[in-house]
């Protein structure tokens, strides 16, 4: 009884009685949701473009973060050490082509996954090697300091708000990119069908080095952002687990699905820890993500913004 | 074609070598071996670096100042455990053979790995050193003969850290109505503390609230909105790898005082406090032993593991709180071996033998001003009912450079703890049908 009491009415009169509590949550996780949606993005990304599950995303995160921290390390100034790092994530991208994708062309989804999972041994091992295991500080200069607002009852950050705006003029670029571009036309075409788009002059191996550089720099956004966060370390890598739950949610190939996917995410696992976690011992953050998504799924399997494939069979 | 066939070849031939080149040595002098499971790679691996290195650099010491421990060599193997449970065990099962007398004891480094360990240990004959985690209750030699886990264990910790407070707050009774939070890892070993902190709070009075978090600990900004809600007088932390890290920034970020934030032993390090900046000057964590590259046994290993090079020891984590830690681990591991030569005699010893010397191993001021460690850890005696010693904790705290230890040493409450670790003992032993020994 207590137990269905601390599920069905605890935390509605909890947020009755305390509605500030309730909005910090909501904004809260409204900040995580974009970070969440800047790793999401650099999957969506790479699926719209050849139809593969990237699953070495998350260790692009951490590779750009390593490379930008490292290099300012060695003394270069934040300015350089951006433009070698997108430098480098340009490289990584014609290294991948030359060395992966183009033995890949028309494979199956499950056979280019799988190339992905070796690409991410590859780069956690080499981003280690370079610059090492250690937590590094990483601070490019984006403000963070505690925020008051309505005389102190809600407590926001300056960082978070600026992740904020950062995720949101690289989605809206993006967007721009994939709509208005003849390159964004010509990625969407390659998605649908490899053959068929190099059959009217469409250049694979410049779309694919295209859009994995922009994968890249998408990756690099979101190592900034996350390595501010907690230091840049290992542990950048897993932060790509965050954002399948996204994916299941927006849809995997949708630029404005993994965004809304990751809004509704992040606030809805922020506003359950907050209120539904105590009656489950705590920590439900990570799963609950999941049965959000997966209740979605259950009305929308191709996600909320997902192309829903019809087969003839 | 013959391009790709010669990269495979030469791969190949490379692994081989490694292969063969990796293997311990056999032949030659009297050798003790000791496996060494690592993390240097994977999300726990700032950590594991400098946990692994101060092994390595101890046992090298040993070996080139001394010849060994009485003229037997200490050889050891790493194995990369990336600090998950399962790899551990195959680390284990990899290494519990090797030398001419096989594993001389194992450092699991993890409490998952322990808790897997720990009825494999008994039957294989290998002593498990679990020093400052692992299961609490394998205090109790009488039902765990062949787990150790001194100089104190989860429970002793957390009864040390509510003295610390009562002391910080004006004592016991000043204890009533405070709110404590215990921020945890969400796993065994971050749950550990919890029956100990609430049966002290039926005790003393004051407001428990406990708040998970979730591996690896990469977001926590609901609970800290907890935390500023509830507003309590301390927090403490049984946190892990990242999850310190995030733990200390958050605090920051919601304006909570350092100087009331207390991380437990495994949240002190110096990787920890690196991401908040200034925001983390006036951490606590507890520790059993010193921080920083002052002590005798520092000079030594500059002199002969890196040769009087300072820098080049500095880097490999030289005096950091995990480098110290594992010296003092990597000490207790070889008095050990020294007190079970005293009666087996200067040769290459059984796991059998070592556990003798782990249960009869008593570190005396004096012997620690030889090895270069007085000052740096407290004496201990092992008995064979106490495989703990529930030996005293310190506080240290952060001040921006360094960390600084604050001049008492907290005595944990045997009077509480020592009953929590026989009653968890006894039910083992019941349900596992082990009848303990009498000591």
């Amino acid at each position: 009884m207590e137990f269905l009491h601390a599920i069905f009415v605890a935390p509605f009169v909890d947020m009755w009685t305390d509605p500030f509590f309730l909005a910090e949550l909501i904004l809260v996780g409204l900040s995580t949701g974009v970070m969440y949606s800047l790793v999401a993005l650099g999957f969506v990304l790479i699926f719209k473009a050849s139809g593969m599950f990237n699953f070495a995303q998350g260790a692009m995160v951490l590779f750009a973060a390593l490379t930008l921290v490292g290099l300012m390390e060695k003394g270069a100034p934040v300015w350089l050490a951006l433009i070698v790092t997108m430098g480098v994530m340009v490289a990584l991208s014609f290294a991948v082509e030359r060395c992966m994708l183009r033995y890949l062309v028309n494979q199956e989804g499950l056979i280019l996954f799988m190339a992905t999972i070796g690409l991410n041994f590859v780069l956690e091992g080499a981003g280690q090697l370079m610059w090492g295991s250690d937590v590094k500080r990483l601070d490019i200069g984006i403000p963070d300091r505690p925020m008051d607002i309505l005389d102190g009852k809600i407590l926001l950050n300056t960082f978070d708000v600026t992740a904020a705006v950062i995720g949101a003029i690289l989605v809206i670029s993006l967007a721009v990119f994939f709509q208005k571009t003849a390159m964004g036309r010509a990625l969407r075409a390659v998605a649908d069908d490899h053959q068929a788009a190099l059959s009217v002059g469409i250049p694979l191996k410049t779309i694919w080095i295209t859009v994995w550089t922009i994968a890249g720099i998408v990756a690099l956004v979101a190592g900034i952002v996350w390595g501010s966060k907690s230091g840049v370390q290992f542990s950048l890598a897993l932060i790509a687990l965050k954002a399948l739950p996204v994916l299941i949610l927006g849809g995997f190939t949708s630029v404005p699905g993994a965004i809304i996917g990751g809004l509704i995410i992040g606030v809805g696992e922020k506003v359950a820890e907050g209120y539904w976690g105590p009656a489950f011992g705590g920590a439900i953050e990570n799963w609950f993500a999941y049965i959000l998504a997966l209740a979605f799924l259950v009305f929308r399997p191709q996600g909320l913004f997902g192309e829903k494939i019809i087969e003839r069979v | 074609m013959h391009f790709r066939k010669l990269v495979l070849a030469a791969a190949g031939v490379a692994i081989g070598a490694g292969t063969l080149m990796a293997a311990p040595e056999k032949a030659g002098a009297a050798e003790q071996f000791i496996p060494m499971l690592v993390y240097r790679t994977g999300p726990y691996a700032p950590s594991g670096i400098p946990v692994a290195n101060g092994f390595r650099d101890y046992y090298t010491l040993l070996n080139k100042r001394d010849g060994g421990i009485n003229g037997v060599t200490v050889t050891f193997e790493e194995c990369e455990t990336k600090y998950n449970t399962k790899l551990g065990v195959e680390c284990y099962e990899k290494l519990k053979n090797k030398g001419p007398t096989g594993a001389s004891l194992v450092n699991p480094y993890s409490t998952g790995i322990t808790y897997q360990l720990i009825p494999k240990s008994a039957v294989d004959g290998v002593p498990l050193l679990t020093m400052g985690y692992g299961r609490t209750s394998a205090a109790d030699g009488r039902v765990f003969k062949w787990v150790f886990n001194p100089p104190a264990t989860y429970w002793s910790q957390a009864s040390a850290v509510i003295k610390y407070i009562s002391r910080r707050v004006g004592g016991y009774d000043k204890l009533q109505g405070k709110k404590i939070v215990h921020l945890h890892h969400n796993s065994a070993y971050g749950k550990e503390a919890n029956p100990t902190l609430e049966i002290l709070a039926k005790r003393y009075g004051y407001e428990l609230t406990l708040i998970a978090v979730d591996h690896p600990g990469q977001e926590q900004a609901s609970q800290w909105r907890q935390i500023r809600r509830l507003k309590p007088d301390f927090v403490f932390m049984s946190g892990w790898g990242v999850m310190n890290q995030v733990a200390i920034k958050e605090a920051a970020g919601i304006r909570y005082p350092m100087d009331q934030f207390i991380g437990n032993w495994w949240s002190g390090s110096d990787a920890d406090v690196v991401p908040a900046g200034d925001g983390s000057k006036g951490y606590l964590s507890t520790t059993f032993h010193s921080p920083g590259a002052g002590f005798g046994v520092h000079a030594d290993i500059v002199k002969h593991v890196y040769g009087g090079d300072e820098a080049a020891a500095k880097e490999n984590k030289l005096g950091e709180v995990l480098y110290n830690r594992a010296l003092v681990n990597a000490m207790y591991a070889t008095e050990a071996i020294r007190t079970a030569q005293g009666k087996y005699g200067n040769k290459s010893l059984t796991g059998e033998q070592v556990r003798w010397g782990l249960e009869n191993l008593n570190i005396t001021e004096a012997r620690l001003k030889e090895l270069g460690m007085d000052g740096m850890v407290r004496p201990i005696k092992i008995s064979c009912a106490d495989h703990e010693t529930m030996g005293p904790v310190a506080i240290q705290q952060w001040d921006g450079s360094q960390w600084n230890l604050k001049p008492e040493w907290l005595t944990p409450m045997r009077d509480i703890v020592r009953p929590l670790v026989e009653a968890d003992a006894a039910q083992f032993a019941k349900e596992n049908k082990i009848t303990p020994r009498s000591c």
